[in-house]
């Protein structure tokens, strides 16, 4: 990996100091009038860990597909490292979109692809098809890529196929394919949600884990309270499509927790 | 203030109201017109199916013995070009498929006039019988095994490429998500996304096909496309009911392999 940082901040892409979300103004409607996101301003300088909490059906996963546009905003901007990605198409949205590394609640591996294969998806922004469809990965990619493995723990996994992982497993193939995009951003929406209690630590602990060491900022879409404070630096609470509460976890309260979910039975 | 009334007298259940019987009587009744019409039309001549028991006993005597020794004097070679009309045909057919297939599938192509577009084809080519095919491409490249093949081939894109087109819709959309995400081109998404999903029915699709035109091929060489049913049409046309019976039973024993081998690659693929 380490290489591949020095090759990358040569080249002029990236440098820790220049990495920052600036979201203004966002919103989207997937029916006219029916406002999902109402609004949102959200500034993340380069680092840390942001947890989006709040009840389901609110708009978190709206929120986050529309910073790497899989889900078109109707309005506002998305600015990171200073470009306007609501502005970008075509080509320019793919570069955009390779800095932007993400992982799914269903994992979304490519489940007749190898381990191997799932994690050097990361570098398909960066290659040609037909490089792609030769399986020609530059050699750099496939030692950063075994690495990851080894990182993950499931080095010995390289040329099993996906379909053969447990959740914990594919999970962290996941975040493996996100970083080795080498990006500037990962967004994480639910990564947890489908897996047992203490899977779902050793996964949060494996993103914070990896993506700390190499400095990159991580929005998490969570429903768990609990893992959103034991690991998140930030907690952003969301309610009827609006931000609600936006701050440390040691000052989230339980006042906060009633607004965000409504009533108080349930705490 | 109905249920008071309703309850005063003997209370009925009829399953079907009245209009409803009326309209399945009249569905029977059309029913039965349209059989007593078709036979009508069919001119059943009764002297000619009075005695074809007869006739169909007289039949299998002619075929007994079955004239084995016709198979090395003249069936294998026809045999040999009826797998390869076959193949090749498939073959062809795979070549035109894919890219209607990947036209006609709206997640692919997201736009309503080339979707249509691709299944103007596809229908096409399925509303076509192989044996018109044929006889249309023996018209055009006279008689002989390419005008078996080109038949073959297009009577097939309709069937491949339908199934095709199926499948990429049915590909679950969470990898290909995951792929637009990383920022992979259009083409990538396609390589690495769609076609390790429909990869088995691909093949699956293709065997199955390979395995109908197998029995399709072998007649037509009924219209002169070439294969073994030039064979056929020759013995059938100077009442060699011996060689006909040899040649049945060569179509008959190829078919069963072709499924059974069919039937052991697919299993090796999915």
């Amino acid at each position: 990996m380490a290489l591949a940082q020095v090759v990358a901040t040569a080249s002029g892409s990236r440098g820790a100091g220049s990495r920052s979300l600036v979201i203004r103004g966002l919103a989207k409607e997937y029916t006219r009038g029916k406002l999902v996101l109402k609004g949102i301003d959200l500034t993340m300088d380069g680092q840390g860990f942001l947890a989006v909490i709040g009840p389901s059906g609110t708009g978190k996963s709206t929120l986050i597909r529309c910073i790497n546009r899989l889900v078109e905003p109707t309005a506002g901007e998305v600015r990171l490292n200073g470009v306007d990605l609501t502005k970008l198409r075509g080509a320019t949205l793919r570069a955009a979109r390779r800095r932007i590394g993400m992982v799914f609640q269903e994992y979304n591996l490519v489940e007749r692809l190898t381990v191997m294969e799932n994690v050097l998806c990361g570098r398909l922004g960066y290659m040609s098809a037909l490089d792609a469809w030769l399986r020609r990965y530059r050699q750099s990619d496939i030692e950063d890529a075994f690495g990851l493995l080894d990182a993950i723990g499931l080095g010995e996994f390289a040329n099993r196929r996906a379909d053969a992982l447990s959740g914990g497993q594919r999970q962290r193939v996941g975040i493996a394919r996100a970083v080795m995009q080498d990006p500037d951003l990962i967004l994480a929406d639910e990564p947890t949600s489908s897996l047992d209690p203490k899977t779902a630590v050793e996964i949060m602990e494996l993103l914070t884990g990896l993506a700390g060491r190499r400095s990159i900022p991580v929005i998490v879409n969570i429903h768990n309270v609990e893992l959103a404070k034991r690991f998140c630096t930030r907690i952003v609470g969301m309610s009827g499509g609006a931000i609600v509460f936006d701050g440390p976890p040691g000052a989230l309260r339980d006042e906060h927790l009633k607004q965000i979910y409504g009533g108080e039975s349930w705490l | 203030m109905r249920a008071a009334e309703a309850s005063a007298v003997a209370r009925e259940w009829q399953r079907f109201t009245p209009a409803e019987r009326v309209a399945r009587f009249s569905v029977y009744l059309a029913i039965v017109a349209a059989i007593v019409w078709s036979i009508d039309t069919i001119e059943v001549i009764p002297e000619f199916l009075y005695d074809a028991p007869e006739q169909m006993a007289d039949l299998l005597v002619r075929m007994w013995p079955i004239d084995y020794a016709h198979y090395p004097r003249a069936i294998h070679e026809t045999l040999v070009e009826t797998l390869h009309i076959a193949t090749l045909g498939t073959i062809l057919t795979l070549v035109m498929a894919v890219p209607v297939g990947l036209l006609t599938a709206r997640t692919i192509t997201p736009h309503p006039a080339l979707n249509w577009l691709g299944q103007l084809i596809l229908v096409s080519s399925r509303s076509v019988n192989s044996l018109v095919w044929a006889l249309l491409f023996v018209a055009v490249f006279g008689p002989g095994a390419l005008a078996g093949t080109l038949a073959i081939a297009f009577r097939s894109v309709g069937f491949v490429g339908k199934l095709l087109a199926e499948a990429l819709e049915e590909t679950h959309k969470g990898p290909i998500e995951a792929l637009r995400a990383v920022g992979a081109p259009w083409l990538s998404i396609l390589l690495k996304g769609y076609w390790p999903q429909v990869q088995p029915s691909f093949w699956s699709i293709s065997l199955l096909r390979w395995d109908i035109n197998v029995r399709e091929s072998a007649v037509l060489g009924l219209v002169g496309a070439g294969g073994i049913g030039v064979a056929l049409d020759d013995a059938l046309n100077f009442f060699y009911w011996d060689r006909v019976a040899m040649i049945l039973l060569t179509i008959f024993v190829v078919v069963i392999v072709a499924e059974v081998a069919v039937n052991a690659i697919r299993k090796k693929i999915i």
